[in-house]
């Protein structure tokens, strides 16, 4: 009891308003303090943004063509004669590992994720789910090593081409790698659809995958696009694992056997052996802000989409 | 009257349709995990022998094409720790911010977004932000503190989302229980919410700690360095990591032995997942033992 009355003065004899005391002000700073942390997510996405700006600042407004970057297939930073900075090889590059992935992420997450979600339970679900969760945790580094030391010599000796780093070999690395992810998120927007839609369609007479058929994947399919678009962003974005497996040869690829280079490898591989503020750095910074302004919209649509399953 | 029950044609066909997609389902599921446990076994097949004692501390001799791999290891605790200094008193406040004052407005909504975001930048658009900021701007160099301060950034969404949920895990009503005893908000957090939600955010903590320990690209360029041939003696020097290394010997080294750089990743795969695990179980511990 004394021990209360300590603690909280204004309780007792002090008949001024509880604004005086000290509580009242570590209540206060601690209410600012907290204020703090929760801005700072805010503070460090515009950081980002500013700082990735003004490093490439330069190229924007001296060296950038709008036309080259975009259209050109020539990333020649280092020329001689003359420098060339076309992106447009690179995004193919980005595009066609991160299309094949999806390819192979897609179907396998959303039918695992069923398959835990309505099927599984118990124990085997309970297993399922921490097999997942262990593969998310993975790192991108180690897909990479995957793909150099089991999967090149594979494919190498499975379809006989000279050279097993290519698109089909990032392709399947980073459609492993993104799987678990969006198993997990589809998973939860499978979960997220109400049990009495299940036990309507289930007093109909509708059998088990009648119902995840016709009741539950209309109603979770917000909920399974948004997990697809975090995948997507997910293989946009993957830097190790895809420097590692694409080859990294400048290519507009015609066959999954081609060698490819990724705008985010690009990065990784050049940024060492630039001089700091020299066009081509620049220009790799310029490479930057476009990758962090479609990852930015690819991350927005799919809260944008999965916020909607909630609201709705 | 028994026959009216009886399953008809019809309901045999449904039947039959639903046991051939429960296989089907069951079998995606398995053919996404059985590759992956393929390969992890292949890992640990090939680089179990490298790993021993001498391995794990001492340096790398020979330009790093024998010897250990002590430097990176210690690195990469070295770059953990400094990244976690860092990040859990922010990740934390940010949490107790969103859970126990943000009022729903557009403003807390934008800083949802933001941490969905700095989840889903790509990594090596954090290195980027790492060199213009820390190396450069803060003047920092490449250093493990600019390195781990990059990393601290790019892992803050594990601390905040694990945290947010064990504190809104805490019933409501031992809130007001508190509040109606005379505590202030910060009382009531102090005394009640945290200590109810500690287990839950350790979870979150050991996850990052987890993150932080595989990621290369943020600190290739921040302060991670392919070789030293001492180890660091501030947070201002260089040092080497167990990511980057992996990169490094299996990509940059010639005559590289073949089962050095598997010996190299079953080292940096066992770290991830025994934390990964150690985090599974606490939840689960945590799962089992709670009274409300």
């Amino acid at each position: 009891m004394s021990q209360i009355i300590e603690e909280t003065p204004a309780a007792g004899m002090d008949t001024d308003f509880d604004r005086l005391t000290k509580d009242w002000y570590i209540d206060k700073a601690a209410q600012a303090l907290m204020f703090i942390g929760g801005i700072s997510a805010v503070i460090f996405i515009i950081g980002i943004f500013v700082f990735i700006s003004k490093e490439g600042f330069g190229f924007l407004f001296d060296g950038f063509n709008f036309k080259e970057f975009f259209f050109s297939p020539n990333w020649r930073p280092t020329s001689e004669t003359r420098e060339t900075y076309g992106i447009l090889a690179l995004v193919a590059g980005t595009a066609s590992v991160t299309g094949l992935a999806m390819l192979v992420a897609i179907p396998f997450s959303v039918g695992a994720a069923i398959f835990i979600a309505e099927f599984a339970s118990g124990k085997t679900r309970e297993i399922l789910k921490i097999t997942v969760e262990l593969l998310a945790a993975i790192p991108s580094v180690v897909w990479g090593f995957i793909g150099l030391a089991i999967m090149n010599p594979l494919i190498i000796k499975i379809f006989h081409v000279p050279v097993g780093l290519n698109v089909l070999n990032a392709g399947i690395i980073l459609g492993l790698m993104a799987a678990p992810i969006m198993t997990s998120i589809a998973e939860d927007a499978l979960k997220a659809v109400p049990d009495r839609y299940r036990e309507a369609a289930e007093a109909m007479g509708a059998t088990r995958w009648q119902v995840i058929y016709k009741v539950v994947l209309p109603a979770a399919k917000n909920g399974l696009l948004g997990a697809v678009l975090l995948g997507v962003g997910r293989g946009f974005g993957e830097t190790m694992a895809v420097l590692m497996a694409t080859g990294h040869s400048i290519n507009i690829p015609t066959s999954v056997f081609d060698s490819v280079r990724a705008l985010t490898a690009t990065i990784a591989a050049e940024l060492g052996e630039t001089a700091v503020g020299s066009m081509h750095y620049q220009a790799l910074f310029t490479i930057g802000i476009f990758l962090f302004i479609i990852t930015f919209f690819i991350n927005l649509a799919a809260d944008l989409i999965v916020r909607g399953v909630r609201k709705g | 009257m028994s026959e009216m029950f009886a399953a008809n044609r019809l309901n045999e066909r449904n039947a039959r349709v639903q046991k051939l997609y429960q296989l089907l389902l069951g079998g995606m599921t398995v053919m996404l995990m059985l590759p992956v446990i393929a390969i992890l076994s292949m890992l640990i097949y090939k680089g179990g022998p490298v790993i021993s004692f001498e391995f794990l501390f001492t340096n790398p001799t020979n330009g790093m094409t024998a010897g250990g791999i002590f430097p990176a290891l210690l690195g990469t605790m070295l770059l953990v720790m400094v990244a976690l200094v860092a990040s859990v008193p922010l990740g934390i406040a940010a949490a107790i911010y969103l859970s126990e004052y943000a009022p729903e407005n557009w403003f807390t909504r934008a800083i949802n977004l933001a941490i969905i975001n700095l989840a889903g930048v790509p990594s090596i658009v954090h290195a980027l932000f790492g060199v213009g900021a820390f190396v450069l701007f803060f003047r920092f160099g490449t250093s493990i503190l600019a390195a781990s301060l990059t990393l601290a950034i790019m892992t803050l969404p594990v601390v905040i989302v694990a945290t947010r949920e064990s504190l809104q895990a805490v019933p409501h009503a031992f809130r007001e229980a508190c509040w109606n005893m005379g505590a202030t908000r910060w009382q009531t957090i102090r005394r009640i919410v945290l200590p109810n939600a500690i287990t839950g955010i350790l979870t979150g903590v050991i996850l990052e700690v987890s993150r932080t320990a595989g990621e290369t690209a943020p600190i290739m360029f921040t302060g991670a360095a392919f070789f030293l041939p001492l180890l660091p003696q501030s947070v201002f020097d260089q040092t080497m990591a167990m990511s980057l290394h992996l990169f490094v010997v299996s990509t940059q080294v010639p005559n590289m032995p073949e089962a050095l750089p598997f010996g190299v990743a079953l080292v940096l795969i066992s770290m991830v997942l025994i934390m990964n695990s150690l985090s599974i179980a606490l939840r689960m511990y945590l799962r089992g033992k709670k009274k409300w």
